[in-house]
């Protein structure tokens, strides 16, 4: 993976140090909390409803041991012992001191990280896919090209004031695993058919509460373009995109209302400007990059037989590990969603022994995904067994990957001061009543979000619950049809919405009606669009 | 109007007030003009040898469009001051200086200290822009900056 050289190292160091002077000017006053406000934000510092809230950077979700367990850490030493993985493939805590937290950064930068961009309006960390250089289906490893856009991202002057938060992801695999086409920017690296490498932009997509899926405004542009292609899309958004309505101020809307072409024709003007200025790094810099993700040190030979005696393990093995393009290995999911759990958070013991596992079993790597689990890209198959008793021993083996219990949950109004309603007892309750039914459902991605801006996918669920705030007390919006991935679609609402039992006792009607209608193989979502809204809204409300 | 606090050119400044850019080009004496974030900084360009001063309103220091505006003008080779005026403010100056400008009069006056470390606290960037700097990439690679 990604190691940083002098250079990378100056610029995390030289932040933390402006950080330092920024919370100094703030806490002596000579800093408004307005001015303070936005310089924080990009830096991931939140104030939420009890304290500061610090989102760090993982850059395309990918982590070493050493990280990890600094990861945990700073969970005891700055938190209240543990950390929260979110949609954007970072880790965030909840209950940090403002004064402290220049001393967190500084942690944080001697193990090559940082909480640069995390927030604000500019360009944030980039995502990528979970499964990057190890599953068998990419085109190529996505992860330099996203390296390649974080450097480029980072500080970048002209786009650090924009209309609005700007996301970008980056894919290299028809299976889109990243739910690359919900970003305001998603790349698909592709190969043409001279077998050239190149992008594919697609601009436009986000959720919140315009979702929208982002069309294709080009379908190859050339390796060596894709930083200019970028700023090109980026210059027509900050020139152009509204900033007279935050709600309508995502790329999203210029795209939509300028409509596809014309914005394509105006990021390919600019394109046409942009080539004459050498903003494009050079190829070896990016084979540069390239050469740290190198494929780690395969054995070969292996075979892919494991003793699936103990039924336990076989059933994680059938829902935690995926396959990899290596004979012998597995890439493995740790679920950080166990029945009645809270989606996505770790202790910092957790964080700590899934550090050491990747030492041990995975070439030193880890991933977070943008469904609050981690992943383990390189397991050998014959260590398979060994690793799952670890997980058993620290409450990390829950077999549950893409089923029902494996909720995406945003932090909710346990924490956020956006949110309506709240999220984690709303999924702590489903976990808990559809737990005995999970198996024999098979594979439904459930999403919930406590406002409207959508941190919980609610739009990209097989079920979305949305919750609003409705004359005072919490109610929750039921969404049907929802998916990411190469067939993106947006849930439908089904109807008038519940409260908190009431949801819960509206998704089981939903699954119970599902494993009651389905066809041979069908899973949930296929029924879904097969057979409509209109059979499952009798059956939810009746 | 604000004092100019700081600036980065030795020729003499010009004192002239800025005219609007939708005035500009009926203006022919006017050496000095004044983009708002609404206005197409690409409608000087028939006009930059005639220019010395272009002003870039801040009206608030979120709204970003200046920095675009900047490096347009630069990109297109304008050489005159280039001055940042409205809400600047001191963690805006580093990239401001990086989009261009070369001349900043903030609405409230900066402590000079503070403005210093700001100017000089990245001693290395990862991108080019107009401001001759080698970005990271071409050190690493030992190719010569651009501009």
């Amino acid at each position: 993976m990604y190691k940083y050289d002098q250079y990378d190292q100056a610029m995390v160091d030289a932040r933390v140090e402006e950080f330092r002077d920024q919370v100094r000017r703030r806490l002596d006053g000579s800093l408004a909390e307005e001015a303070f406000r936005p310089l924080r934000l990009m830096n991931g510092l939140y104030l939420q409803l009890h304290a500061y809230m610090l989102r760090v950077a993982v850059p395309y979700g990918t982590l070493n041991s050493v990280q990890m367990r600094a990861l945990g850490d700073i969970a005891d030493k700055y938190d209240r012992g543990y950390g929260h993985f979110t949609t954007r493939q970072n880790i965030q805590y909840n209950w940090i001191k403002l004064e402290e937290a220049p001393d967190l950064l500084a942690d944080l930068a001697k193990v090559e990280m940082h909480a640069i961009q995390t927030s604000g309006n500019c360009i944030r960390n980039t995502t990528s896919d979970q499964f990057a250089g190890a599953a068998a289906d990419e085109v190529i490893d996505p992860r330099p090209y996203a390296e390649l856009i974080r450097q480029w991202s980072t500080f970048h002057p002209e786009f650090s004031f924009l209309p609005r938060k700007f996301k970008m992801a980056v894919i290299a695999s028809s299976t889109d695993r990243a739910a690359m086409r919900l970003h305001d920017i998603g790349i698909e690296i592709v190969r043409n058919a001279a077998g050239e490498i190149g992008a594919a932009f697609y601009v436009g997509g986000g959720m919140g509460r315009t979702p929208m899926i982002a069309p294709c405004i080009n379908a190859f542009v050339p390796i060596d373009q894709m930083i200019t292609y970028s700023e090109a899309c980026l210059r027509v958004y900050n020139r152009y995109g509204r900033r007279d309505n935050k709600y309508k101020a995502r790329i999203k809307i210029l795209v939509h209302e300028l409509g596809k072409d014309e914005y394509t024709r105006q990021v390919e003007e600019e394109f046409a400007h942009l080539l004459t200025q050498g903003i494009e790094p050079p190829l070896a810099e990016l084979e540069r990059i390239q050469a740290h993700f190198a494929d780690p040190a395969f054995e070969t030979g292996l075979s892919d037989a494991i003793d699936r005696t103990d039924p336990d393990f076989a059933l994680w093995v059938d829902r935690n590990t995926h396959p990899h393009k290596q004979p012998g290995y597995a890439i493995v999911s740790i679920s950080l969603k166990p029945v009645g759990g809270i989606p996505g958070d770790a202790s910092a013991d957790q964080i700590r022994v899934m550090g050491d596992l990747a030492l041990r079993y995975s070439f030193d790597e880890l991933r977070v995904t943008h469904t609050q689990n981690i992943v383990l890209p390189h397991v050998k198959q014959a260590d398979l067994y060994a690793l799952w008793q670890v997980l058993q021993a620290n409450d990390l083996a829950a077999a549950n990957i893409d089923r029902i219990g494996d909720i995406i949950a945003c932090p909710g109004l346990d924490y956020c001061t956006l949110a309506n309603a709240r999220s984690i007892p709303v999924a702590q309750k489903i976990s808990e009543r559809m737990a005995a039914k999970e198996q024999e459902i098979g594979e439904l991605k459930l999403k919930i979000s406590g406002c409207i801006n959508a941190c919980g996918h609610h739009h990209a669920g097989h079920i979305g619950i949305l919750g609003v705030d409705r004359k005072g007390v919490e109610n929750y919006q039921l969404l049907l049809g929802g998916c990411e991935g190469a067939d993106t679609s947006l849930g439908q609402i089904t109807g008038p919405g519940f409260d908190e039992d009431g949801i819960v006792g509206a998704v089981e009607r939903a699954t119970d009606f599902y494993l009651a209608q389905r066809a041979d193989g069908e899973r949930f979502l296929d029924t879904y669009r097969r057979i409509g809204m209109a059979p499952f809204k009798e059956a939810i409300y009746g | 109007m604000a004092e100019v606090q700081f600036r980065f050119r030795d020729d003499e400044p010009v004192a002239d007030p800025g005219v609007t850019v939708d005035a500009f080009g009926e203006q022919t004496n006017a050496a000095a003009v004044r983009i708002e974030p609404g206005d197409d900084a690409r409608d000087l360009l028939p006009h930059l040898d005639r220019i010395r001063l272009v002003e870039v309103n801040f009206p608030v220091f979120g709204d970003g469009r200046g920095y675009s505006a900047a490096r347009i003008l630069r990109e297109a080779g304008y050489a005159g001051e280039l001055r940042a005026v409205g809400e600047v403010l001191i963690d805006q100056l580093a990239y401001m200086r990086r989009c261009g400008f070369d001349a900043f009069a903030p609405e409230a006056a900066l402590d000079p200290a503070d403005a210093d470390a700001a100017f000089g606290r990245y001693g290395e960037v990862y991108q080019p822009t107009v401001d001759g700097r080698a970005p990271i990439w071409a050190k690493r690679h030992g190719i010569a900056a651009n501009g």
